[in-house]
Order: structure tokens, then sequence, then C-alpha cells
């Protein structure tokens, strides 16, 4: 097993150095200048020059390159141009608002996601199956901005029931720890700030996971339907085991590999997907942040916001891939 | 005789064979995808938003930079979709021969009629998907092709090169992508052909590597023919039903993404209309309840995307070997 750990690491690092590359290369592939880019056509020249020595950009590409990733090797994601702000102290301060609301919506989209796609796979073409499945190809049809937008206007607009901007109300004060708000809030045994937190929660919660449950249900339902038509589970039925251990102990057991990488390969979507939800809502995440530098032209803040959700979404396939192995001794063998 | 006259001497006789074949598993296939309720509802909203993206700008010589009425802005909608709302609020309930129908979707924040823009917009939204599935299909297969059927150092770098894409969200990068290159609907359009293309080329390759070997390939190689044209005619058209499903479930795919580029500021710069901008721009008028302003536009994206999602999902089942011939 730890041959196997080891191969698929080895196996990542050129991807790791291919994605490096091209992060690297994004804000060079800028058409002109990127420095008069940044700062607008009426910028003074001394600025220009000023901001070409700060993003190193007189010297040699491949000199650039071996200054950046080293500079990335000690946690140096450079500074904001707007501001001259370190990056990676931004990013660390934002990224809690984004795990937290993945987290939620992944969780959620599992929980529902997989008795969905089991109940649809046991009772085939019934009404229920039917349902659930036209169900999960609206939700792959619907965009996010799109149901976004319309929760925003029945549950905060017409019904009032929920809030729809940012994590919490200013009024109320909350100790932060994790940066996890719930997590905070439990910590500190402040239930209305907890309260408080939840509420904001469901609606962006809501929008990011639709389309994660759909394709989590649709999944578990094709792996399912492969297995239930397996020779072992017509010998486990017919040695007179009950239908509920046939499902759960024999079924879902071996139904369980694709559904584990589908649900680490939508965590990884999620967080790109978290730059639209975080636009709608307001939720001062990293991709909310993104949106802002996007319009603030702040280049060096896309190039790191794109390189660390990256790397997370290439370790998260690692991960997938090792526990796919773990679960699937055949795997590690070829 | 040597091999190559005895194909020679059997070829009209197996051309004659494989012709008929073909025509009775597309009857097959037509046969099945019209059996299935959901080829039928996709097929017709996806043929309902070709028919209305080509028609359109052919009938409507919009001109985006002088649509404006500030007379009529946030007018609600008329017409049928006026009708409907007042039976369902008002308390004098209007009867359907009073409704004028000067904006039967309402008006825009500059009075502009959102029905012809929605219109304008569904045919952007088309015709960059088509756009992009069609250079990233042609692009994809190519590299697939060519890295599963020459294998060797083609194969590793091109297909390195393609999980370096794939290793990236793809939202993200074309995020990424269109915004150091600009943001306009063409950068766009090329920024999320690049990131479909490995999923393609992926397909490709695997069709291409479970077809070399397969006899017909060794004979056709026996009787000398040369690497492309084996690719040409034996390996693309073996390969040919899940690029179209592929390729169907695309096009839905590039739909969402233009119009979440445009949703960000990122795709169609305004006046012109496209989906996700008028989304985007829906946002703060939703606030005072200008519901119609978000619905239209969305709606129109949903249609189409579950057209043709419902539609890639019946092609799949239709077109699978595995399952035909079993009902």
């Amino acid at each position: 097993m730890s041959k196997y750990i080891i191969r698929r690491a080895l196996e990542s690092i050129p991807v790791i150095i291919g994605v490096s590359i091209l992060v690297f290369l994004l804000l060079r592939l800028i058409p002109g200048d990127p420095a008069v880019a940044i700062l607008g056509e009426r910028a003074t020249p001394e600025n220009v020059a000023a901001i070409r020595e700060r993003l190193g950009l007189n010297k040699p590409l491949p000199e650039q390159y071996v200054i950046w990733i080293g500079n990335l090797l000690q946690g140096d994601l450079g500074n904001t141009v707007r501001g001259n702000i370190p990056i990676a102290n931004e990013l660390r301060s934002r990224f809690p608002a984004t795990i937290e609301l993945s987290l939620v919506a992944i969780t959620l989209a599992s929980v529902i996601g997989v008795p969905m796609g089991i109940i649809s796979a046991v009772r085939r073409n019934s009404v229920v199956d039917t349902t659930t499945m036209f169900g999960a190809l609206l939700g792959v049809s619907v965009p996010i901005f799109v149901l976004g937008l319309l929760l925003i206007y029945l549950f905060g607009v017409q019904l009032k029931l929920l809030p729809f901007i940012g994590r919490i109300d200013s009024s109320i004060e909350l100790e932060t720890r994790t940066g996890l708000f719930v997590v905070d809030s439990i910590l500190t045994g402040n239930w209305e700030a907890l309260q408080n937190t939840i509420s904001h929660l469901i609606l962006p919660a809501v929008t990011l996971f639709t389309v994660p449950l759909a394709i989590i249900a649709r999944i578990t339902r094709s792996s399912m339907l492969e297995v239930l038509n397996q020779d072992y589970i017509r010998t486990a039925r017919a040695k007179g085991l009950g239908e509920r251990p046939v499902i759960f102990s024999h079924a879902l057991r071996n139904a369980l590999l694709p559904i584990i990488t589908i649900i680490g390969l939508q965590l990884g979507t999620l967080l790109s997907g978290a730059v639209l939800t975080e636009t709608i809502y307001s939720w001062p995440g990293i991709g909310k942040w993104l949106f802002d530098s996007i319009i603030a032209r702040d280049y060096p803040i896309v190039q790191s916001v794109t390189l660390v959700v990256s790397l997370i979404y290439v370790i998260i396939n690692y991960v997938v891939d090792i526990l796919y192995a773990l679960v699937d001794p055949r795997i590690r063998v070829a | 005789m040597s091999t190559a006259t005895q194909l020679k001497t059997s070829e009209p006789v197996k051309r004659l064979n494989g012709g008929s074949a073909r025509r009775e598993m597309l009857r097959d296939i037509t046969r099945r995808l019209w059996r299935n309720p959901s080829a039928r509802i996709g097929g017709f909203l996806a043929l309902a938003s070709i028919t209305i993206a080509i028609i359109v700008p052919l009938l409507d010589n919009y001109d985006p930079v002088r649509d404006n009425n500030l007379g009529a802005r946030y007018r609600p909608p008329d017409c049928l979709v006026g009708w409907l709302t007042s039976q369902l609020n008002d308390v004098e309930k209007q009867s359907i021969g009073d409704m004028t129908c000067e904006f039967p979707f309402g008006a825009d924040k500059n009075g502009r009629d959102i029905m012809r823009r929605v219109g304008h917009g569904l045919s952007v939204s088309l015709s960059v998907g088509a756009f992009v599935v069609g250079i990233s299909l042609s692009i994809g297969v190519s590299i697939g092709l060519a890295a599963g059927f020459l294998s060797g150092w083609v194969e590793s770098i091109s297909m390195r090169s393609m999980d370096v894409i794939l290793a990236f969200p793809s939202l993200l990068l074309a995020i990424a992508l269109v915004t150091v290159a600009g943001a306009s609907l063409t950068n766009g359009m090329i920024a999320i052909a690049i990131t479909q293309i490995p999923t393609f080329a992926r397909l490709s390759r695997s069709m291409a590597i479970s077809i070399r070997n397969t006899e017909y390939v060794v004979a056709a190689r026996s009787v000398g023919a040369g690497g492309f044209s084996i690719m040409l005619s034996h390996v693309l058209p073996n390969s040919l039903a899940p690029l179209i499903v592929q390729a169907t479930l695309m096009l839905g795919t590039a739909v969402i993404t233009t119009a979440a580029l445009g949703f960000l500021g990122l795709g169609q710069q305004p006046p012109w209309p496209e989906l996700g901008k008028m989304l985007a721009e829906s946002q703060p008028a939703l606030a005072s309840g200008k519901w119609w302003v978000m619905l239209f536009p969305g709606l129109t994206i949903v249609l189409i995307v579950l057209g043709f999602n419902l539609l890639g999902d019946a092609l799949r089942d239709a077109l699978d070997p595995r399952l035909r011939g079993s009902d």
C-alpha cells in the first residue's frame, strides 16, 4: 500500500509542475505590458516602473519562474497590487468562510444524495425513481446563479425568512478561533451567534449543494444498479437474507467506490463554484475575493487564488485515489 | 490468392452488408429514441432553442445602443404573463382582452423589452456553445486519436498536458484565462473551449486504444493502410457514439459556463444582450420585487440546458450497444 501511495505521489509531481507553470504564465499572458494593464492606461511611467520592479517583470522569464517558485515554497504568494498586503495572510483569513460553506454543502449533498440514489436504484422505474432522476437532471441544469437569485427573491425578499447577505449580522459579536463561525460559536457557547450563522448559511449552502446533490444521487443510483445485478447479490437473496442486509452490507459496500470518488471530486468543484455563490450572497470567502480582484484588476490575487484552489483540487484527487485503493485492493495491484 | 485480392473481391458484398446493417442500426436507434419520453422532451427543447437562435437575429435587426426607453423603466410583463400575475395577485382581476402586448416579459432598468433581449441572448448563448463544442471536439479528438494510436512520446506529452488542464476546476481556469486575456465574448469562448478539450481527448484516446488492437484494424494495417487513414476510416466512426453523447451534454455545460462568465462580467460586454449578464444586472432589481428581470433570462438558460441534458442522456441510452435489442 505504501508503495502505491508513493507511486501516486510521484505521478502527481509533473501535474503540479505543469499547474505551476501555467499559473505563472497567466500574468505574462496579459496582452501588452502587465504593469500597464494593472495600473490602467493613464499610469505614470514611474508607477509602471515601480510595479514592474515589484512583480519582478524586468528579469528573464525562467529566472522569474525560479524566484516565484522559491517564494511559493516559503509560503510567500507576493503582495496585492492595491494596498501592498501579503496575499498569503489575506488568503488565510478568507479561506475559513469558503471551507465552512463548502463543507456544509458537500455534507448535505452526501447525506441526502446517497440515500436518494439507493432508493432510486432499489425501486427502479418506480414513481420515486423517475421523480428523483428528473429532479437530479434539473439540479445539474439549473445554474448556480439562477438558483441563487431565485432563492434570494423567494426566501429573502418575498417571505423575508432568511438573510442573504454575508455570514453573520454585524450587530452580533463573535470571538473567532478557527474562523469557522459554526464551530466558533459552539466553542464559545455563543448560541445567538450560532443561530444567526446557521440562518446565514442556509441559502448559500442550498444554492451550492444542488449540483453535487444531483450528481451524487445519479452516480449512487447507477453504481447500485450495477452491483444489484451481480451474482453474489442473487446468492445472498437465495440463501434467505432479508432485503435490508442485502442492500446495505452486500450491495452498498461494493457500490461505494464510485460514490467516494464523486464526493471527493465534487468537493474540489465546489471550491470553484463558490466564486458564483459567494458573489451572489456577498459571502466573504476566497470566491468573493477573486471576483473583487477581477474587477480591481489585481492580477497577482487572481493568480494566487487560482494556484491555491488548483493545488487543493490536485490534493483532493490524490486522496480520493488513495481511498479508492484502500477500499479496492485490485487498484493497487494494477 | 493473396490477402489483398481476397479483400478486393469480397468488398462489394461487404459494403452491401455494412450498408444495410447500418440502416438497420440507425432505424433501431431512432426507434429507441422515439420511445423515450425524455428524448422527445429534450429533442423538442433543443430544437426549439436552435430554431429561435437562428430565426431571431434574421428577423430582428437589434441595435442595443439605441435600445433605450426610460419611460418604460421596469415595466412589469403585460400580455399573457401580465394576465396570469393579475389573476394571482390583484384584487381587480383583469380580463385577458384588456391586456396589451408591448412587453410580454416586462422591461429592464433601461426600459428595454426583455423578451427581445432574451431572444438575442439565447442566440448568443447557443452560438457560443456550438463554437465551444466544435473547437474542443475537433482539437480534443485529434489529440486523443493521435495519442491513442501513435502512443510513445506523442501520447505521454499530450496526455500529461491534458492532465494539467484537468487539474484545474474548469470554471476557475476559464475565469483566470479570461481575466488576463481581457473580458470579451471571444476570449470567453476560447477559454471555455480550452477547459473542455481534455474530456474529448481522453474519451477518443480510450476509444482508439480499445480499437487499435481489434482484428479489423490489424487487417487494415496488414493490407498496408497508413495510420492516418486507419484513424479516419476505422477508429473515428467507431468512436462516434460516445462522442455524440459527450458533445450534446457538453453543449449544456458550455451554455452554463458562458452565462457564468457573463454573470461575473467576463463575457459579452454591455449593452449587447447575454443571458448571464442580464441575470447579473437583475440582482439589484430583485430586492424591490422586480422578479421578471431575473425570471425570463434564468428560465431560458434552464430550458436550453435541460433540453440538451435530456437529449444527451437519451442518446446515451439509445446508442449503448449493451442495451440495443434488449427491448
